[in-house]
Protein backbone atom coordinates (compact mmCIF):
# COMPACT_ATOMS: atom_id res chain seq x y z
CA UNK A 1 0.00 0.00 0.00
CA UNK A 2 2.47 2.63 -1.04
CA UNK A 3 4.03 4.53 -3.90
CA UNK A 4 7.64 3.77 -4.73
CA UNK A 5 9.74 5.65 -7.29
CA UNK A 6 12.92 3.97 -8.44
CA UNK A 7 15.55 5.97 -10.34
CA UNK A 8 13.04 8.10 -12.22
CA UNK A 9 14.48 10.31 -15.00
CA UNK A 10 12.51 12.69 -17.17
CA UNK A 11 13.56 14.96 -20.04
CA UNK A 12 11.40 17.72 -21.58
CA UNK A 13 11.33 18.07 -25.40
CA UNK A 14 14.22 15.68 -26.03
CA UNK A 15 16.23 16.39 -29.17
CA UNK A 16 15.23 20.07 -29.54
CA UNK A 17 16.71 23.43 -28.60
CA UNK A 18 14.46 23.47 -25.54
CA UNK A 19 15.67 20.13 -24.14
CA UNK A 20 15.76 20.10 -20.37
CA UNK A 21 16.27 17.37 -17.83
CA UNK A 22 13.41 17.87 -15.39
CA UNK A 23 14.05 14.91 -13.09
CA UNK A 24 17.38 13.31 -12.30
CA UNK A 25 17.47 9.84 -10.76
CA UNK A 26 14.71 10.42 -8.21
CA UNK A 27 14.00 7.54 -5.81
CA UNK A 28 11.59 7.67 -2.90
CA UNK A 29 8.94 5.66 -1.07
CA UNK A 30 5.73 7.17 0.24
CA UNK A 31 3.87 4.82 2.59
CA UNK A 32 0.08 4.82 2.79
CA UNK A 33 -1.35 7.40 5.21
CA UNK A 34 1.63 9.76 5.32
CA UNK A 35 1.23 13.54 5.09
CA UNK A 36 4.12 14.63 2.86
CA UNK A 37 5.21 18.07 1.72
CA UNK A 38 7.20 18.55 -1.49
CA UNK A 39 9.06 21.83 -1.60
CA UNK A 40 11.15 23.41 -4.29
CA UNK A 41 11.81 26.57 -6.21
CA UNK A 42 10.02 27.28 -9.51
CA UNK A 43 11.43 24.86 -12.07
CA UNK A 44 12.82 22.45 -9.48
CA UNK A 45 10.80 19.60 -10.96
CA UNK A 46 8.20 19.27 -8.23
CA UNK A 47 5.19 19.61 -10.56
CA UNK A 48 6.76 17.18 -13.02
CA UNK A 49 7.39 14.75 -10.18
CA UNK A 50 3.78 14.64 -9.02
CA UNK A 51 2.49 14.19 -12.58
CA UNK A 52 4.41 10.94 -12.61
CA UNK A 53 2.50 9.68 -9.60
CA UNK A 54 -0.73 9.09 -11.53
CA UNK A 55 0.90 8.28 -14.86
CA UNK A 56 0.09 11.56 -16.67
CA UNK A 57 3.78 11.90 -17.49
CA UNK A 58 5.79 8.85 -18.34
CA UNK A 59 9.34 8.64 -17.04
CA UNK A 60 12.15 8.30 -19.60
CA UNK A 61 13.70 5.65 -17.41
CA UNK A 62 13.11 4.11 -14.01
CA UNK A 63 10.20 2.30 -12.37
CA UNK A 64 7.16 3.53 -10.50
CA UNK A 65 5.41 1.02 -8.27
CA UNK A 66 1.91 1.60 -6.96
CA UNK A 67 0.95 -1.02 -4.37
CA UNK A 68 3.84 -3.10 -5.59
CA UNK A 69 2.89 -3.11 -9.28
CA UNK A 70 4.94 -1.36 -11.97
CA UNK A 71 2.62 1.15 -13.65
CA UNK A 72 4.73 1.19 -16.83
CA UNK A 73 4.00 -2.46 -17.47
CA UNK A 74 1.98 -3.17 -20.59
CA UNK A 75 -1.76 -3.35 -19.97
CA UNK A 76 -1.67 -1.47 -16.66
CA UNK A 77 -5.02 0.23 -16.04
CA UNK A 78 -4.06 3.93 -15.96
CA UNK A 79 -7.62 5.13 -15.43
CA UNK A 80 -7.89 3.01 -12.33
CA UNK A 81 -4.58 4.42 -11.10
CA UNK A 82 -5.88 7.95 -11.66
CA UNK A 83 -8.91 7.24 -9.51
CA UNK A 84 -6.62 5.89 -6.77
CA UNK A 85 -4.10 8.72 -6.91
CA UNK A 86 -6.19 11.89 -7.10
CA UNK A 87 -4.19 14.81 -8.50
CA UNK A 88 -5.39 18.37 -7.93
CA UNK A 89 -3.57 20.77 -10.26
CA UNK A 90 -2.52 24.31 -9.58
CA UNK A 91 -5.47 26.68 -9.94
CA UNK A 92 -7.84 23.70 -10.16
CA UNK A 93 -10.82 26.03 -10.56
CA UNK A 94 -9.70 26.52 -14.18
CA UNK A 95 -10.95 23.03 -14.98
CA UNK A 96 -14.59 23.59 -13.94
CA UNK A 97 -17.01 23.30 -16.85
CA UNK A 98 -20.43 22.03 -15.81
CA UNK A 99 -23.68 23.98 -15.40
CA UNK A 100 -23.83 23.49 -11.65
CA UNK A 101 -21.52 22.54 -8.80
CA UNK A 102 -22.96 19.08 -8.18
CA UNK A 103 -22.70 17.93 -11.82
CA UNK A 104 -19.13 19.17 -11.99
CA UNK A 105 -18.11 17.14 -8.98
CA UNK A 106 -19.94 14.16 -10.54
CA UNK A 107 -17.59 14.20 -13.55
CA UNK A 108 -14.92 12.03 -11.91
CA UNK A 109 -17.26 9.31 -10.55
CA UNK A 110 -19.15 9.29 -13.85
CA UNK A 111 -15.88 8.50 -15.63
CA UNK A 112 -15.47 5.61 -13.24
CA UNK A 113 -18.69 4.18 -14.66
CA UNK A 114 -20.94 4.66 -11.63
CA UNK A 115 -24.71 5.22 -11.82
CA UNK A 116 -26.22 8.68 -11.50
CA UNK A 117 -27.34 8.06 -7.86
CA UNK A 118 -23.95 6.73 -6.81
CA UNK A 119 -22.25 9.69 -8.49
CA UNK A 120 -24.44 12.20 -6.65
CA UNK A 121 -23.96 10.41 -3.38
CA UNK A 122 -20.20 10.56 -3.77
CA UNK A 123 -20.30 14.16 -4.96
CA UNK A 124 -22.28 15.20 -1.88
CA UNK A 125 -19.90 13.29 0.36
CA UNK A 126 -16.88 14.98 -1.27
CA UNK A 127 -18.43 18.44 -1.06
CA UNK A 128 -19.15 17.85 2.61
CA UNK A 129 -15.54 16.78 3.15
CA UNK A 130 -14.24 20.10 1.81
CA UNK A 131 -16.84 22.02 3.80
CA UNK A 132 -18.79 23.37 0.85
CA UNK A 133 -22.20 24.79 1.88
CA UNK A 134 -25.16 22.72 0.65
CA UNK A 135 -27.26 25.67 -0.46
CA UNK A 136 -24.90 26.37 -3.37
CA UNK A 137 -25.00 22.85 -4.87
CA UNK A 138 -27.19 23.95 -7.78
CA UNK A 139 -25.30 27.17 -8.48
CA UNK A 140 -23.06 27.65 -11.50
CA UNK A 141 -19.43 27.06 -10.47
CA UNK A 142 -18.43 30.18 -12.39
CA UNK A 143 -20.41 32.41 -10.02
CA UNK A 144 -18.58 31.31 -6.87
CA UNK A 145 -15.76 33.11 -5.07
CA UNK A 146 -12.17 32.02 -5.66
CA UNK A 147 -11.91 30.01 -2.45
CA UNK A 148 -15.23 28.24 -3.00
CA UNK A 149 -14.31 27.40 -6.62
CA UNK A 150 -11.15 25.78 -5.36
CA UNK A 151 -13.12 23.69 -2.85
CA UNK A 152 -15.40 22.49 -5.64
CA UNK A 153 -12.40 21.55 -7.76
CA UNK A 154 -10.77 19.63 -4.91
CA UNK A 155 -14.10 17.88 -4.24
CA UNK A 156 -14.13 16.94 -7.94
CA UNK A 157 -11.06 14.82 -7.30
CA UNK A 158 -12.13 13.56 -3.87
CA UNK A 159 -15.39 12.27 -5.32
CA UNK A 160 -13.44 9.47 -6.97
CA UNK A 161 -12.52 8.29 -3.44
CA UNK A 162 -8.77 8.24 -4.06
CA UNK A 163 -6.43 6.60 -1.56
CA UNK A 164 -3.78 9.22 -2.26
CA UNK A 165 -4.47 12.93 -2.66
CA UNK A 166 -1.85 15.07 -4.39
CA UNK A 167 -2.30 18.84 -4.23
CA UNK A 168 -0.15 21.16 -6.38
CA UNK A 169 0.09 24.56 -4.66
CA UNK A 170 -3.46 24.43 -3.31
CA UNK A 171 -3.13 27.87 -1.75
CA UNK A 172 -1.75 29.80 -4.74
CA UNK A 173 -3.61 33.05 -5.29
CA UNK A 174 -5.69 32.83 -2.11
CA UNK A 175 -5.73 35.41 0.69
CA UNK A 176 -4.28 34.36 4.09
CA UNK A 177 -7.72 33.43 5.41
CA UNK A 178 -8.59 31.31 2.39
CA UNK A 179 -5.15 29.71 2.59
CA UNK A 180 -5.54 28.68 6.24
CA UNK A 181 -9.06 27.40 5.60
CA UNK A 182 -7.99 25.19 2.71
CA UNK A 183 -4.96 23.82 4.55
CA UNK A 184 -6.95 23.16 7.75
CA UNK A 185 -9.52 21.35 5.63
CA UNK A 186 -6.82 19.23 4.02
CA UNK A 187 -5.39 18.38 7.42
CA UNK A 188 -8.83 17.35 8.70
CA UNK A 189 -9.28 15.21 5.58
CA UNK A 190 -6.02 13.45 6.27
CA UNK A 191 -6.99 12.78 9.90
CA UNK A 192 -10.54 11.66 9.18
CA UNK A 193 -10.02 9.48 6.13
CA UNK A 194 -6.45 8.34 6.69
CA UNK A 195 -5.55 8.93 3.07
CA UNK A 196 -2.04 9.75 1.95
CA UNK A 197 -1.73 13.47 1.29
CA UNK A 198 1.06 14.96 -0.79
CA UNK A 199 1.22 18.73 -0.61
CA UNK A 200 3.35 20.65 -3.10
CA UNK A 201 4.32 24.15 -2.12
CA UNK A 202 7.07 26.70 -2.16
CA UNK A 203 6.07 28.16 1.15
CA UNK A 204 7.93 26.60 4.06
CA UNK A 205 5.55 28.19 6.56
CA UNK A 206 2.54 26.49 4.96
CA UNK A 207 4.12 23.12 4.86
CA UNK A 208 5.93 23.08 8.20
CA UNK A 209 2.71 23.45 10.14
CA UNK A 210 0.98 20.44 8.67
CA UNK A 211 3.20 17.74 7.24
CA UNK A 212 5.12 14.93 8.92
CA UNK A 213 7.77 14.67 6.21
CA UNK A 214 9.33 17.14 3.78
CA UNK A 215 10.99 16.37 0.48
CA UNK A 216 13.07 19.23 -0.94
CA UNK A 217 13.56 19.27 -4.70
CA UNK A 218 16.33 21.22 -6.40
CA UNK A 219 17.10 21.23 -10.15
CA UNK A 220 15.29 17.97 -10.68
CA UNK A 221 17.05 16.17 -7.85
CA UNK A 222 15.90 15.15 -4.40
CA UNK A 223 18.00 17.35 -2.13
CA UNK A 224 16.66 16.65 1.35
CA UNK A 225 14.11 14.23 2.74
CA UNK A 226 13.02 13.95 6.36
CA UNK A 227 10.89 15.27 9.19
CA UNK A 228 10.44 19.09 9.14
CA UNK A 229 12.78 19.77 12.01
CA UNK A 230 15.53 17.65 10.43
CA UNK A 231 15.12 19.42 7.09
CA UNK A 232 15.10 22.89 8.59
CA UNK A 233 18.32 22.16 10.44
CA UNK A 234 19.88 22.62 6.97
CA UNK A 235 18.59 26.18 6.70
CA UNK A 236 21.92 27.43 5.29
CA UNK A 237 21.79 24.96 2.40
CA UNK A 238 18.13 25.76 1.81
CA UNK A 239 18.97 29.42 1.43
CA UNK A 240 21.57 28.64 -1.20
CA UNK A 241 18.90 27.12 -3.44
CA UNK A 242 16.51 30.02 -2.94
CA UNK A 243 14.38 28.49 -0.19
CA UNK A 244 14.16 29.43 3.45
CA UNK A 245 13.24 27.80 6.71
CA UNK A 246 10.21 29.25 8.52
CA UNK A 247 10.98 32.68 9.96
CA UNK A 248 10.46 31.41 13.48
CA UNK A 249 13.31 28.93 13.01
CA UNK A 250 15.66 31.85 12.32
CA UNK A 251 14.46 33.62 15.45
CA UNK A 252 15.21 30.50 17.48
CA UNK A 253 18.67 30.15 15.97
CA UNK A 254 19.39 33.83 16.75
CA UNK A 255 18.18 33.42 20.32
CA UNK A 256 20.41 30.42 20.83
CA UNK A 257 23.40 32.33 19.43
CA UNK A 258 22.76 35.14 21.88
CA UNK A 259 23.03 32.73 24.79
CA UNK A 260 19.52 31.46 25.40
CA UNK A 261 19.46 27.87 26.51
CA UNK A 262 16.99 26.39 24.06
CA UNK A 263 16.75 23.95 21.16
CA UNK A 264 16.45 25.85 17.88
CA UNK A 265 14.47 23.10 16.10
CA UNK A 266 11.01 24.66 16.47
CA UNK A 267 9.22 24.97 13.13
CA UNK A 268 5.92 26.54 14.16
CA UNK A 269 5.13 29.58 16.24
CA UNK A 270 3.36 27.45 18.88
CA UNK A 271 6.36 25.15 19.32
CA UNK A 272 8.69 28.13 19.51
CA UNK A 273 6.53 29.81 22.15
CA UNK A 274 6.56 26.63 24.27
CA UNK A 275 10.30 26.25 23.91
CA UNK A 276 10.98 29.87 24.90
CA UNK A 277 8.67 29.56 27.88
CA UNK A 278 10.47 26.39 28.93
CA UNK A 279 13.89 28.00 28.73
CA UNK A 280 12.76 31.08 30.68
CA UNK A 281 11.12 29.21 33.50
CA UNK B 1 2.55 16.71 -27.14
CA UNK B 2 0.91 19.69 -28.86
CA UNK B 3 3.93 21.81 -28.06
CA UNK B 4 5.95 20.12 -30.77
CA UNK B 5 4.34 22.08 -33.62
CA UNK B 6 7.14 24.02 -35.31
CA UNK B 7 5.46 25.79 -38.23
CA UNK B 8 5.38 29.54 -37.76
CA UNK B 9 7.54 29.35 -34.67
CA UNK B 10 10.40 31.55 -33.67
CA UNK B 11 13.82 29.96 -33.23
CA UNK B 12 15.83 32.10 -30.82
CA UNK B 13 19.40 32.75 -31.99
CA UNK B 14 21.71 35.67 -32.64
CA UNK B 15 22.51 35.16 -36.31
CA UNK B 16 22.98 37.79 -39.03
CA UNK B 17 19.59 36.93 -40.45
CA UNK B 18 17.95 37.36 -37.04
CA UNK B 19 19.40 40.85 -36.74
CA UNK B 20 17.99 42.09 -40.05
CA UNK B 21 15.13 44.56 -40.11
CA UNK B 22 11.85 42.60 -40.27
CA UNK B 23 10.75 44.64 -43.29
CA UNK B 24 13.79 43.40 -45.19
CA UNK B 25 12.94 39.83 -44.33
CA UNK B 26 9.30 40.20 -45.36
CA UNK B 27 10.10 41.88 -48.69
CA UNK B 28 12.99 39.56 -49.52
CA UNK B 29 10.92 36.49 -48.69
CA UNK B 30 8.25 37.75 -51.08
CA UNK B 31 10.92 38.37 -53.72
CA UNK B 32 12.26 34.86 -53.20
CA UNK B 33 8.79 33.36 -53.57
CA UNK B 34 8.23 35.37 -56.76
CA UNK B 35 11.60 34.26 -58.10
CA UNK B 36 10.47 30.65 -57.77
CA UNK B 37 7.52 31.34 -60.03
CA UNK B 38 9.03 33.49 -62.76
CA UNK B 39 11.59 30.91 -63.80
CA UNK B 40 11.42 27.25 -64.61
CA UNK B 41 14.89 26.18 -65.59
CA UNK B 42 17.52 23.93 -64.13
CA UNK B 43 20.03 26.78 -63.94
CA UNK B 44 17.46 28.90 -62.11
CA UNK B 45 16.83 26.15 -59.56
CA UNK B 46 20.53 25.64 -58.99
CA UNK B 47 20.90 29.34 -58.17
CA UNK B 48 17.81 29.24 -55.93
CA UNK B 49 19.23 26.22 -54.07
CA UNK B 50 22.54 27.97 -53.49
CA UNK B 51 20.76 31.12 -52.31
CA UNK B 52 18.39 29.28 -49.98
CA UNK B 53 21.19 27.07 -48.65
CA UNK B 54 23.32 30.11 -47.89
CA UNK B 55 20.45 31.83 -46.07
CA UNK B 56 19.68 28.73 -43.98
CA UNK B 57 23.36 28.43 -43.12
CA UNK B 58 23.56 32.10 -42.10
CA UNK B 59 20.38 31.90 -40.04
CA UNK B 60 21.86 29.24 -37.72
CA UNK B 61 18.50 27.44 -37.66
CA UNK B 62 19.19 23.69 -37.69
CA UNK B 63 18.21 22.07 -40.99
CA UNK B 64 16.21 19.54 -38.94
CA UNK B 65 13.76 22.29 -37.92
CA UNK B 66 13.19 23.36 -41.50
CA UNK B 67 12.64 19.80 -42.65
CA UNK B 68 10.19 19.30 -39.79
CA UNK B 69 8.28 22.35 -41.02
CA UNK B 70 7.82 20.58 -44.37
CA UNK B 71 5.88 17.73 -42.79
CA UNK B 72 2.43 19.36 -42.97
CA UNK B 73 2.69 19.71 -46.76
CA UNK B 74 3.71 16.11 -47.47
CA UNK B 75 0.23 15.08 -48.63
CA UNK B 76 -0.17 18.16 -50.80
CA UNK B 77 3.28 17.47 -52.20
CA UNK B 78 2.54 13.83 -53.05
CA UNK B 79 -0.78 14.78 -54.63
CA UNK B 80 0.79 17.49 -56.81
CA UNK B 81 3.63 15.25 -57.86
CA UNK B 82 1.24 12.41 -58.79
CA UNK B 83 -1.05 14.70 -60.76
CA UNK B 84 1.79 16.25 -62.71
CA UNK B 85 3.55 12.95 -63.22
CA UNK B 86 0.61 11.15 -64.80
CA UNK B 87 -1.37 13.94 -66.44
CA UNK B 88 1.28 16.01 -68.19
CA UNK B 89 1.63 15.17 -71.87
CA UNK B 90 4.47 15.83 -74.27
CA UNK B 91 8.05 14.72 -74.81
CA UNK B 92 9.12 11.10 -75.11
CA UNK B 93 7.36 8.32 -73.24
CA UNK B 94 9.37 6.96 -70.30
CA UNK B 95 7.07 4.39 -68.72
CA UNK B 96 3.73 3.01 -69.79
CA UNK B 97 1.53 0.48 -68.03
CA UNK B 98 -2.26 -0.04 -68.16
CA UNK B 99 -3.76 3.49 -68.24
CA UNK B 100 -0.75 5.25 -66.74
CA UNK B 101 1.81 7.00 -68.84
CA UNK B 102 4.81 8.90 -67.62
CA UNK B 103 6.28 11.29 -70.13
CA UNK B 104 9.53 13.23 -70.05
CA UNK B 105 7.60 16.46 -69.61
CA UNK B 106 5.57 14.92 -66.80
CA UNK B 107 8.65 13.88 -64.85
CA UNK B 108 10.27 17.23 -65.42
CA UNK B 109 7.22 19.25 -64.30
CA UNK B 110 6.56 17.10 -61.24
CA UNK B 111 10.15 17.25 -60.01
CA UNK B 112 10.33 21.01 -60.51
CA UNK B 113 6.93 21.45 -58.87
CA UNK B 114 7.98 19.44 -55.81
CA UNK B 115 11.19 21.44 -55.44
CA UNK B 116 9.29 24.69 -55.91
CA UNK B 117 6.74 23.80 -53.20
CA UNK B 118 9.42 22.74 -50.74
CA UNK B 119 11.42 25.90 -51.34
CA UNK B 120 8.28 28.00 -50.90
CA UNK B 121 7.66 26.54 -47.44
CA UNK B 122 11.33 26.46 -46.46
CA UNK B 123 11.79 30.08 -47.60
CA UNK B 124 8.85 31.38 -45.64
CA UNK B 125 9.65 29.31 -42.55
CA UNK B 126 13.12 30.84 -42.50
CA UNK B 127 11.39 34.18 -42.15
CA UNK B 128 9.22 33.05 -39.22
CA UNK B 129 12.05 31.14 -37.58
CA UNK B 130 14.31 34.20 -37.57
CA UNK B 131 11.77 36.93 -36.81
CA UNK B 132 9.90 37.17 -33.53
CA UNK B 133 6.12 37.55 -33.90
CA UNK B 134 6.39 41.08 -32.60
CA UNK B 135 9.06 41.89 -35.16
CA UNK B 136 6.88 40.52 -37.92
CA UNK B 137 3.87 42.62 -36.99
CA UNK B 138 6.05 45.70 -36.54
CA UNK B 139 7.46 45.17 -40.01
CA UNK B 140 4.01 44.58 -41.49
CA UNK B 141 2.65 47.69 -39.83
CA UNK B 142 5.42 49.85 -41.21
CA UNK B 143 5.21 48.33 -44.69
CA UNK B 144 1.44 48.74 -44.86
CA UNK B 145 1.49 52.20 -43.30
CA UNK B 146 0.53 53.96 -46.57
CA UNK B 147 -2.82 52.15 -46.44
CA UNK B 148 -3.80 54.46 -43.56
CA UNK B 149 -4.50 57.05 -46.23
CA UNK B 150 -7.36 54.95 -47.58
CA UNK B 151 -8.82 54.56 -44.08
CA UNK B 152 -7.57 51.08 -43.30
CA UNK B 153 -6.72 50.92 -39.57
CA UNK B 154 -3.27 49.41 -40.09
CA UNK B 155 -2.09 49.86 -36.52
CA UNK B 156 -5.18 48.22 -35.03
CA UNK B 157 -4.93 45.28 -37.41
CA UNK B 158 -1.24 44.86 -36.56
CA UNK B 159 -2.01 45.01 -32.84
CA UNK B 160 -4.71 42.36 -33.22
CA UNK B 161 -2.30 40.19 -35.14
CA UNK B 162 0.45 40.44 -32.57
CA UNK B 163 -1.98 39.70 -29.73
CA UNK B 164 -3.36 36.71 -31.62
CA UNK B 165 0.16 35.39 -32.23
CA UNK B 166 1.13 35.95 -28.61
CA UNK B 167 -1.88 33.94 -27.48
CA UNK B 168 -1.12 30.84 -29.52
CA UNK B 169 1.51 29.38 -27.16
CA UNK B 170 -0.46 30.52 -24.10
CA UNK B 171 -3.61 28.75 -25.23
CA UNK B 172 -1.67 25.66 -26.28
CA UNK B 173 -0.17 25.41 -22.83
CA UNK B 174 -3.57 26.02 -21.27
CA UNK B 175 -5.10 23.24 -23.37
CA UNK B 176 -2.36 20.89 -22.27
CA UNK B 177 -3.00 21.75 -18.63
CA UNK B 178 -6.77 21.39 -18.84
CA UNK B 179 -6.46 18.09 -20.69
CA UNK B 180 -4.21 16.74 -17.98
CA UNK B 181 -6.49 18.00 -15.23
CA UNK B 182 -9.51 16.27 -16.81
CA UNK B 183 -7.51 13.11 -17.43
CA UNK B 184 -6.65 13.13 -13.72
CA UNK B 185 -10.42 13.00 -13.18
CA UNK B 186 -10.68 9.96 -15.39
CA UNK B 187 -11.62 11.64 -18.69
CA UNK B 188 -10.89 9.57 -21.79
CA UNK B 189 -10.22 11.32 -25.10
CA UNK B 190 -9.03 8.39 -27.13
CA UNK B 191 -11.74 5.75 -27.24
CA UNK B 192 -15.34 5.78 -28.43
CA UNK B 193 -17.06 6.74 -31.68
CA UNK B 194 -16.97 10.18 -33.22
CA UNK B 195 -19.95 11.50 -31.23
CA UNK B 196 -18.56 10.27 -27.92
CA UNK B 197 -15.23 11.83 -28.77
CA UNK B 198 -16.83 15.15 -29.65
CA UNK B 199 -18.68 15.03 -26.32
CA UNK B 200 -15.43 14.27 -24.53
CA UNK B 201 -14.10 17.62 -25.82
CA UNK B 202 -16.66 19.64 -23.82
CA UNK B 203 -14.71 19.41 -20.54
CA UNK B 204 -11.72 20.88 -22.40
CA UNK B 205 -13.43 23.48 -24.55
CA UNK B 206 -15.57 25.11 -21.87
CA UNK B 207 -12.68 25.86 -19.50
CA UNK B 208 -10.53 26.90 -22.47
CA UNK B 209 -13.10 29.46 -23.65
CA UNK B 210 -13.61 30.72 -20.13
CA UNK B 211 -9.88 31.20 -19.70
CA UNK B 212 -9.48 32.83 -23.13
CA UNK B 213 -12.17 35.37 -22.25
CA UNK B 214 -10.68 35.94 -18.82
CA UNK B 215 -7.25 36.58 -20.34
CA UNK B 216 -8.68 38.86 -23.03
CA UNK B 217 -10.50 40.81 -20.36
CA UNK B 218 -7.38 41.14 -18.20
CA UNK B 219 -5.32 42.23 -21.18
CA UNK B 220 -7.86 44.85 -22.24
CA UNK B 221 -7.92 46.15 -18.69
CA UNK B 222 -4.11 46.31 -18.51
CA UNK B 223 -3.95 48.15 -21.83
CA UNK B 224 -6.57 50.67 -20.73
CA UNK B 225 -4.74 51.19 -17.46
CA UNK B 226 -1.70 52.22 -19.49
CA UNK B 227 -3.78 54.65 -21.53
CA UNK B 228 -3.68 52.68 -24.77
CA UNK B 229 -5.94 54.35 -27.31
CA UNK B 230 -4.91 53.03 -30.70
CA UNK B 231 -2.26 54.12 -33.16
CA UNK B 232 -2.91 57.87 -33.27
CA UNK B 233 0.25 59.71 -32.18
CA UNK B 234 1.82 56.54 -30.81
CA UNK B 235 5.58 56.24 -31.08
CA UNK B 236 7.79 53.17 -30.80
CA UNK B 237 10.41 52.42 -28.23
CA UNK B 238 12.54 50.81 -30.91
CA UNK B 239 11.57 52.42 -34.22
CA UNK B 240 12.53 50.39 -37.28
CA UNK B 241 15.42 51.97 -39.15
CA UNK B 242 17.24 50.63 -42.17
CA UNK B 243 20.95 50.05 -41.61
CA UNK B 244 23.74 49.31 -44.05
CA UNK B 245 23.26 45.53 -43.72
CA UNK B 246 19.57 45.91 -44.55
CA UNK B 247 20.33 47.82 -47.75
CA UNK B 248 22.99 45.27 -48.60
CA UNK B 249 20.44 42.45 -48.19
CA UNK B 250 18.01 44.16 -50.54
CA UNK B 251 20.75 44.46 -53.15
CA UNK B 252 21.84 40.83 -52.78
CA UNK B 253 18.26 39.57 -53.07
CA UNK B 254 17.52 41.66 -56.14
CA UNK B 255 20.75 40.47 -57.74
CA UNK B 256 19.75 36.89 -56.93
CA UNK B 257 16.29 37.28 -58.51
CA UNK B 258 17.78 38.83 -61.63
CA UNK B 259 20.46 36.12 -61.82
CA UNK B 260 17.94 33.30 -61.44
CA UNK B 261 15.75 34.81 -64.12
CA UNK B 262 18.58 35.59 -66.50
CA UNK B 263 20.25 32.20 -66.04
CA UNK B 264 17.05 30.49 -67.15
CA UNK B 265 16.86 32.73 -70.21
CA UNK B 266 20.43 32.96 -71.41
CA UNK B 267 22.66 30.45 -69.63
CA UNK B 268 20.46 27.40 -69.17
CA UNK B 269 21.98 23.95 -69.55
CA UNK B 270 20.43 20.53 -69.81
CA UNK B 271 21.00 17.45 -67.74
CA UNK B 272 19.22 14.52 -69.36
CA UNK B 273 15.61 15.74 -69.59
CA UNK B 274 15.78 18.54 -67.04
Amino acid sequence: MSIALEHINYVYSPGTAYEKQALKDVSLVIPQGQFVGIIGHTGSGKSTLIQHLNGLVRAASGRLLYEGKNIYEEGYDMRWLRSQVGLVFQYPEHQLFEVDVLSDVCFGPKNQGLTQEECEERAKEALALVGFPEKYYRQSPFELSGGQKRRVAIAGVLAMRPKVLVLDEPTAGLDPKGRDEILDQVERLHKETGMTVILVSHSMEDVARYVERIIVMNRGEKMLDGAPREVFRHCKELEKVGLAAPQVTYVMHDLKERGFDLSPDATTIEEAADEIMRSLS
Amino acid sequence: MIRDITIGQYYPAESRIHRLDPRVKIVCTLLFLVSLFIQNSLAGYVIATVFLGAVIRLSEVPLKYIVKGLKPIVILLLFTVAMNLFLTQGGGRLVHFWIFTITENGLRTSVFMAVRLMYLVAGSSIMTFTTSPNGLTDGMEKLLHPLNKVNIPVHEVAMMMSIALRFIPILLEETDKIMKAQMARGADFESGNIIQRAKAMIPILVPLFVSAFRRANDLAMAMEARCYHGGEGRTKMKPLKYKARDRMTYIITVVYVAAAFAAGRFADFKLWIF
